[in-house]
């Protein structure tokens, strides 16, 4: 056995959950431990949210600049059709994301947190060992023992047993880091993960079709939403196959078969050069001990309470390992309470409401409830509308076509906001006024009043609010 | 004169609807904001509801072991100003229906079978907030439905949670029954008014942690207590002593003294005895240097006397006690206490003792188990003088008996050593008078 280590907090994982909790943890000067057995930043900064951030901004301006090349527009002419190198624009986004990870590094450090390199098993709730890259030699083992457990290790893509990974049939991780373009893509899951990505390689020439099960894509945002993301995909020739269930694949040398049904007829097969697998993720509780833990599940989820708490006495999760939503920001938020919490703060997690945001084209944006989901929950609404198509700003930079809109739901008798929806282009930025203004349990009166600046998208929110009243000004 | 309408708020565990317990108003009465109108029953305790206005009760709309829906009116009152229920409608379907004293009659009394009207605790029904007297009375809670989670800011929800207070008994006087800062200030004071008596929000645990950082004199004294508690093998030792005698000679020469002459307290002939007896044992009138290995004895009798000051323990010196007369050590005590109280005191006047007493009598204590002041070797406690039924001759006195309690250096004393030596000095203050004579 290597080195030894007892530490009053264990974080296991180092994503935007554990290395939150981490950080937070050594300013309230407890003493640190981080566990990750890959680079820092986990899922959401290696082969998450910022490579695909990425890969979507590279695929959109070379859409952009081949509409120039195509005809003149907007006065500017382009004499050549641009070249893309998949290689280099892998290459930058690495660039990105070498530098992020490298910044976790040195926040880790300067919160004085020590980081251990090497896979986890728990050997008890409190005890484990890391074994480093030759895991089997005993002098690469490290014990450790904590009186604090914080679970962060996260959620890995989910797979169909129909569609086993490997060659050509790949997940969201390897579709970021391709050697080289696809000419056909098949796409199955038109969720957030599987259109963000299908959207940019069709941005960049590919050939995508989606394979949906249910009978519509991003089945968590309702129809009027999602709308724009439909229109977007016809006009741009991608094929949507709702209602059709992927039954099983073919590899050979000439690429994949995929088999499909619609329904009752026929099964069909869908020839391409590689197959995205993106029916979601599940959160990730195998390999590294859990089951010697004694902690109570709830379904695939550990369970927690409001603060995070496991069955476990000190065992703390957070992050995609507890529950809907999956999203790196609430991760960050549990962790940072839970190290509040240990510190002996009085915390608990109860938002009002959480932002998601779809990189898609257009983006969508929502925090609180739908229209839908208000009147299921027996509230009177009243909800505003206000499109992009009437601001001034979203015209000046084209984000004013895609037919997006702002959307506020109030209480009809309150008028306290309990839900904001957006979508168009560039409209994830408007994300966190949003939940500014849901956390602060604004009024329709409060985003009325609230002076925004002219010209900027976010003047479609007040213009919406004021719908909702019956006074819209520009519309 | 209005009516309004005081409904059952969401007193929160997520009930639907809950029980009267007790009714703290009557028909008739005047009640002042925030006077409690009635205990209500949950699972889990009994809530009090405050009134959310001034007013003269009209109407209550239940009696104790009724169940009430969350929501539902409660209790009606006269109002100054409009209320929240316009003239006329008044009077929801009532349960217990009493006559109106004719004092509290509005003008226009609306018969209480009236049909029930709904009143709504919207933004409409707050009035301009122009008509100051009127908002004043209407600055009732936003009532929150059954289900609904309380509104109010993160900030104002985690102080809420700082404080251990339960933000569905909160009410809210923001846009749409937000909970401000404010509100919480209001709902603690009220709190805290109320605290005596039953039927409260659950007692808030105390939270704060003060830290000092251990400095200067306290220091000090910590290190010395430290050192001797960890080097010293410390033998106790208690003795009842009969102080009848000593106290009514005490007594009695207080009651004869000059005006020049300080009162005595006990000290001074407890000095006495130890100048007389310590000479038969050197060893306990003695400094201990253990690095060194060296004891000395000394021929001297100089007593630390352990007095408190603001700042802590403080042990000023009365050096060659067996040169003093029980006059001058009561007015040499009086001087070093002075003078250690003041911080005054001179270095040399809190060194050097050979000896140490300490006295806790005031306070009362049966025992104590004093530290020694190192690099001394025995310290003498006293416990407080109290009259107790003894045996004398079979014949049950009142007697005052008094406790030293004593500790001794075990490494240079001998517990029989210093068995021998307190029952000398019981022996010498049981007999005053052979404290005042030479050859005993």
């Amino acid at each position: 056995m290597g080195a030894s280590i007892r530490t009053q907090v264990l974080v296991v994982g180092g994503g935007p959950g554990g290395y939150v909790a981490a950080i937070r943890a050594g300013q309230l000067g407890l003493e640190t431990t981080l566990v990750e057995a890959d680079r820092l930043g986990g899922t959401c900064l290696i082969r998450g949210c910022i490579p695909s951030k990425a890969l979507i901004h590279v695929a959109t301006k070379y859409a952009d600049l081949q509409r120039h090349a195509a005809a003149p527009h907007l006065g500017i002419r382009l004499s050549a059709p641009p070249q893309f190198d998949l290689t280099e624009a892998v290459q930058w986004k690495d660039g990105i994301v070498d530098r992020l990870s490298g910044g976790v590094a040195g926040l880790l450090k300067k919160a004085k947190v020590r980081v251990v390199h090497g896979w986890v098993q728990f050997s008890d709730a409190k005890t484990c060992v890391v074994k480093g890259e030759d895991g089997e030699t005993p002098d690469a083992q490290t014990l450790i023992h904590a009186e604090h457990v914080i679970l962060a290790t996260g959620s890995v893509s989910a797979a169909l047993p129909q569609l086993p990974l490997g060659g050509d049939v790949i997940s969201s991780t390897e579709a970021l880091s391709l050697a080289e373009l696809p000419q056909r893509l098949v796409v199955v899951g038109a969720g957030y993960i599987g259109l963000e990505m299908g959207i940019a390689f069709a941005k960049l020439g590919v050939e995508v079709r989606f394979v949906e099960a249910m009978d519509r894509i991003l089945p968590t945002y309702d129809a009027a939403l999602v709308r724009p993301v439909e229109q977007w995909l016809k006009q741009h020739g991608v094929a949507v196959h709702l209602s059709t269930k992927a039954l099983g694949v073919e590899q050979g040398d000439a690429g994949v078969s995929l088999t499909v049904q619609s329904g009752d007829a026929a099964p069909q097969t869908l020839d391409c050069d590689k197959l995205l697998v993106a029916i979601g993720r599940r959160p990730n509780t195998q390999g590294w001990g859990l089951e010697q833990m004694a902690v109570d599940m709830n379904g695939p989820f550990v369970r927690v309470d409001a603060q995070c708490r496991t069955s476990m006495h000190n065992v703390w999760a957070i992050g995609d390992l507890v529950g809907e939503p999956m999203l790196a920001h609430k991760a960050s938020a549990q962790g940072e309470m839970v190290a509040e919490i240990i510190a002996g703060r009085r915390r608990a997690f109860e938002p009002n409401a959480i932002a998601a945001v779809c990189f898609t084209e257009p983006e969508i944006v929502a925090v609180g409830l739908s229209p839908d989901q208000a009147r299921a929950q027996h509230l009177e609404i009243v909800t505003g509308q206000f499109p992009f198509a009437a601001n001034g700003r979203s015209l000046t930079m084209q984000a004013g076509a895609d037919g997006g809109f702002v959307r506020v739901v109030a209480r009809a008798d309150t008028h306290q906001v309990i839900g904001i929806q957006a979508v168009g282009a560039h409209a994830s930025e408007l994300s966190g006024e949003f939940a500014l203004a849901i956390e602060m349990g604004a009024v329709l009166e409060d985003i009325v009043g609230t002076i925004h600046a002219h010209p900027t998208m976010s003047e479609t929110f007040p213009e919406a609010a004021m719908a909702a009243l019956g006074h819209a000004i520009h519309i | 004169m209005g009516r309004h309408i005081v409904k059952l708020p969401d007193i929160g565990e997520g009930i639907a609807e809950s029980e009267i317990a007790t009714w703290r108003v009557a028909v008739g009465d005047v009640v002042s904001e925030d006077q409690p109108l009635v205990d209500m029953l949950t699972d889990k305790a009994a809530v009090e509801l405050p009134s959310p206005v001034t007013g003269t009760v009209v109407e209550l709309h239940g009696q104790a072991g009724d169940m009430i829906a969350v929501g539902s009116a409660l209790v009606t009152l006269e109002v100054d100003g409009q209320g929240n229920v316009s003239a006329g409608k008044t009077g929801a379907a009532s349960k217990v229906a009493a006559p109106l004293p004719e004092a509290a009659k509005p003008a226009a009394a609306a018969p209480s079978s009236a049909p029930p009207t709904k009143v709504s605790a919207g933004p409409e029904a707050t009035p301009a907030p122009s008509k100051r007297r009127a908002s004043a009375v209407t600055a009732a809670p936003v009532l929150r439905k059954p289900g609904d989670k309380p509104l109010a800011s993160p900030a104002v929800r985690q102080r809420a949670r700082e404080l251990g207070v339960e933000l569905p008994y909160v009410s809210g006087s923001g846009a749409a029954g937000r909970i401000t800062h404010a509100d919480l200030d209001a709902y603690l004071e009220t709190r805290e008014a109320a605290r005596p008596g039953a039927g409260r929000a659950p007692l808030a645990p105390r939270t704060a942690v003060e830290e000092i950082k251990v400095i200067g004199l306290r220091r000090k004294i910590a290190e010395a207590m430290q050192r001797a508690k960890q080097r010293i093998p410390h033998f106790a030792y208690v003795e009842e002593i009969d102080v009848t005698e000593l106290e009514a000679l005490r007594t009695h020469l207080n009651a004869m003294r000059r005006d020049d002459q300080p009162k005595l307290s006990l000290l001074p002939f407890l000095l006495r005895a130890l100048v007389q007896v310590l000479p038969r044992y050197p060893q306990i009138n003695a400094t201990y240097d253990d690095e060194a290995g060296t004891v000395r004895r000394y021929a001297a009798v100089h007593c630390g006397v352990a007095t408190q000051t603001p700042n802590g323990l403080v042990v000023p010196v009365l050096r060659h006690a067996e040169t003093l007369d029980v006059w001058q050590m009561a007015a040499e005590i009086r001087r070093l206490a002075d003078a250690a109280r003041s911080g005054k005191a001179a270095r040399e006047e809190l060194s050097g003792s050979s000896i140490t007493i300490t006295s806790l009598g005031a306070l009362g204590g049966i025992v104590s188990t004093p530290v020694i002041n190192a690099p001394e070797v025995a310290i003498i406690g006293v416990n407080k003088m109290v009259e107790r039924p003894m045996y004398q001759r079979g014949q049950l006195v009142p007697r005052l008996m008094m406790n030293l309690s004593s500790s001794f250096d075990h490494r240079i004393v001998d517990g029989y050593d210093a068995a021998e030596f307190i029952q000398t000095v019981k022996s010498a203050l049981e007999h005053p008078a052979t404290l005042f004579m030479e050859g005993v």
